[in-house]
């Protein structure tokens, strides 16, 4: 019995790891999160943050001065720009707020350079008129204008501009109004759109919280924002972009993170997480761009993979001998009258014990569901991770037999998974939704491979060739569909 | 010089994009809305139907808006409120519900949407926690066939086109625009009656309303009163 809760635990525990960030990620209206000297940052409602070394494990630590709501953050130069607001939101009583600003060189609370500056006004709301200033969400346009978005349900979502110098708000600048019906604004830009998303639904309601995030985009900075039908967010307009999971609920306060070319990621919360007594969490997904759109992508779950290159579609495989099945070829110009029945796969059993005990290397080849093609793609627990992700482990389906990079930024698998470096491997769903694949060592090579741009990552040096090289999203050679079996 | 002229081309665009909304403080209800002109009205140029005749709010406290399932607005909006819900006669305008002494106010919408929070704030000792009622005729010179009404509203609302059910719009709802569509159904030559309740708890409370043909076009062939 006990054996069996034991195996329970760890299942639950394995299933944390693939889909929500660990350690203690609690927070509610998470700003952008932010890297600060090799650290990442959010700062959320109250005045507290959370602090994550790799991206993977959060704990508390942040220090935000002001308390009160939804914050947001931008580096600008050397410095980091901190908004947040001092009331609103009904929370004291009406919607007469404040959005303020203030500097600090650093997110560092240990930092001897850490300090905030005074906060200044930069935009406010009286108690009764049609919005209500909170939920800053900042954005830097390519011209180096800075902007920030900010309201809630009751009204208009406002946009005003500031002196990117100051933080305040540039002279002569006057509140626009460019949605409704949203909270947690933030706005982005991409190829000449700017993309403005909201969240939609009920706030602040646990498991029963519909919070949904929207977006509309303008190829102006003030709008008007048009979701894909044509809608402006002003008449309510906005295009799911990510709602509810399965055992995640209440996604709000969008956040972009651009780690390089390729490789986006957004910031959230779920406003209840039932695998943490329902507790409101900080949540990390890919973020996809389709035909102008911005996409959640879905967190690798761990599962059984057949791992397919882009360059032409072939399958990562064991370098063993190919192994007929039976029945071989049922002649197709001979009558059969007999009821089509079933057949059996090729399994493990009938060809492992022709494969080499030690090290075998890899290859690519036309996919044939043979048990050398097939992949298990686990999360490692323990074993850290990077922004979003944990490192996994990419084994041989149904052995130990693990995917390992080796000197001269070689691939070959060893009989069984060890843990080392070499051995663990960061997937990541790049924005046009096929992955990209990085040891997180390569032995011979200095230091992690745990860059992003420069980062070696599994290539096709041919159609049947696997190795490592530089990870290039302009090149097919550098990505992989996975797909479960 | 093909960069100068790109960045031109977004600044034109953007100029001309730019209907600007700027903010405005105020919350008078003219900004909203103001009484009912003489004579009919006319849908706006993208349908949108702003003529309607709107009673004071009805006290209905609710702390939140997440218990608007559907059995309870069917059950709340089905109780009687007043003489002659949902029926082809509308109310006269400044003509009071017997019991209640509520009041109906004929109005014209000056936005695409009916700001009923702001028509509370205005005019009505509450405005958090209560229903609205509002109602207005479309008067047609030809039948008009296989039309649809869409709706949104915040929070739930009903719907009722000469005196059928068209709509149920439950939960915790933000207004969006063409938000649900009724089935398919015809206006009729002469009078057609559509009444709407909104049942909204805390936060701003407005609907929308238009008529899109098959084709997904406006409907404006029609006129607008309120009698």
């Amino acid at each position: 019995m006990k054996k069996i809760l034991s195996i329970a635990v760890f299942l639950v525990l394995a299933g944390l790891n693939a889909l929500a960030q660990v350690g203690e990620p609690y927070i509610h209206d998470p700003s952008t999160i932010t890297e600060c000297d090799g650290k990442y940052y959010t700062f959320g409602t109250g005045a507290g943050g959370l602090i994550s070394a790799d991206g993977w494990v959060w704990e508390s630590g942040a220090v935000r001065h002001g308390g009160c709501a939804a914050p947001d953050v931008i580096k600008i130069g050397d410095r980091y720009l901190v908004g947040y607001t001092t009331s609103g939101g009904g929370l004291g009583g009406n919607h007469d707020s404040r959005v303020v600003t203030m500097w600090n060189r650093t997110l560092d609370p240990t930092s001897p350079d850490f300090a905030y500056t005074e906060p200044v006004e930069v935009a406010r709301s009286e108690p009764d008129e049609d919005c209500d200033a909170i939920d800053i969400g900042f954005i830097m346009t390519p011209d180096g204008r800075l902007f920030c978005t900010y309201g809630t349900y009751f009204g208009n979502i406002r946009i005003i501009e500031l002196d990117p110098a100051t933080g305040g708000r540039l002279p002569g600048s006057r509140p626009a109004d460019i949605a409704i019906d949203c909270e947690a604004t933030k706005m982005i830009y991409r190829d000449g759109w700017y993309y403005l998303m909201g969240t939609h639904g009920t706030c602040c309601d646990g498991v029963n919280s519909t919070y949904n995030i929207v977006v509309g985009r303008s190829r102006c900075v003030t709008g008007p924002f048009l979701d894909n039908m044509g809608r402006d967010m002003l008449r309510g307009g906005g295009r799911m972009l990510i709602a509810a999971e399965e055992r995640r609920f209440g996604a709000g306060h969008f956040g972009q993170i651009i780690e390089c070319e390729g490789v986006e990621k957004m910031s959230l919360h779920f406003e209840s997480d039932l695998d943490r007594s329902g507790r409101s969490v900080l949540a990390i997904r890919p973020l996809l761009w389709r035909d102008g759109w911005p996409e959640a992508g879905e967190p690798l779950q761990d599962g059984n993979y057949k791992i397919l290159s882009r360059r032409r579609g072939y399958a990562l495989e064991l370098t063993v001998d190919f192994v007929r099945s039976d029945p071989g070829m049922m002649p197709f110009w001979i009558r059969q009258d007999e009821p089509a029945v079933a057949l059996g796969a090729q399994k493990l059993e009938d060809v492992i014990g022709g494969w080499p005990s030690g090290e075998i290397p890899v290859r690519l080849s036309d996919y044939m569901a043979r048990p050398h093609q097939k992949w298990t793609i686990e999360a490692v627990p323990g074993a850290g991770g990077y922004l979003g992700g944990p490192y996994f482990r990419i084994v041989t389906e149904g052995t130990g037999r693990a995917l390992a990079a080796a000197p001269g930024a070689r691939l070959e698998t060893v009989p069984e998974f060890t843990g080392a470096d070499r051995e663990l491997w960061r997937i990541e769903q790049l924005v046009d939704g096929t992955y990209r694949i990085l040891p997180k060592e390569i032995p011979g090579q200095a230091g992690n491979n745990d860059a992003c741009a420069g980062a070696m990552c599994l290539i096709s040096v041919a159609d049947s060739t696997p190795g490592l090289g530089v990870f290039d999203f302009n090149s097919d050679n550098c990505k992989w569909d996975l797909k479960r079996h | 010089m093909k960069r100068l002229t790109l960045i031109l081309a977004a600044v034109l665009l953007c100029a001309g994009l730019s209907a600007q909304s700027w903010s405005d403080s105020s919350t008078d209800l003219h900004k909203y809305m103001v009484p009912a002109a003489p004579g009919a009205a006319s849908p706006d140029r993208d349908g949108f139907i702003g003529r309607w005749l709107l009673l004071d709010p009805i006290s209905k406290p609710n702390r939140t808006n997440t218990v608007f399932t559907d059995s309870y607005i069917r059950e709340t909006f089905g109780q009687t409120y007043f003489k002659g819900q949902l029926g082809d006669v509308l109310p006269k305008d400044g003509s009071k519900v017997k019991k209640t002494k509520l009041r109906w106010h004929a109005m014209d919408s000056k936005l695409f949407n009916v700001k009923l929070f702001r028509f509370a704030t205005n005019l009505a000792p509450e405005h958090y926690g209560v229903i609205f009622w509002a109602a207005t005729v479309i008067n047609c010179e030809e039948e008009i066939p296989d039309v649809r009404l869409f709706a949104g509203s915040n929070s739930a609302s009903m719907w009722w086109v000469n005196g059928e059910e068209a709509l149920i719009m439950s939960g915790d709802r933000r207004m969006v625009m063409d938000d649900c569509a009724s089935e398919r159904l015809t206006l009729r030559k002469g009078r057609n009656v559509i009444w709407c309740a909104v049942i909204n708890g805390p936060g701003m409370s407005d609907f929308c309303a238009r008529f899109l043909d098959r084709g997904g076009n406006p409907v404006r062939n029609f006129t607008i009163t309120v009698q």
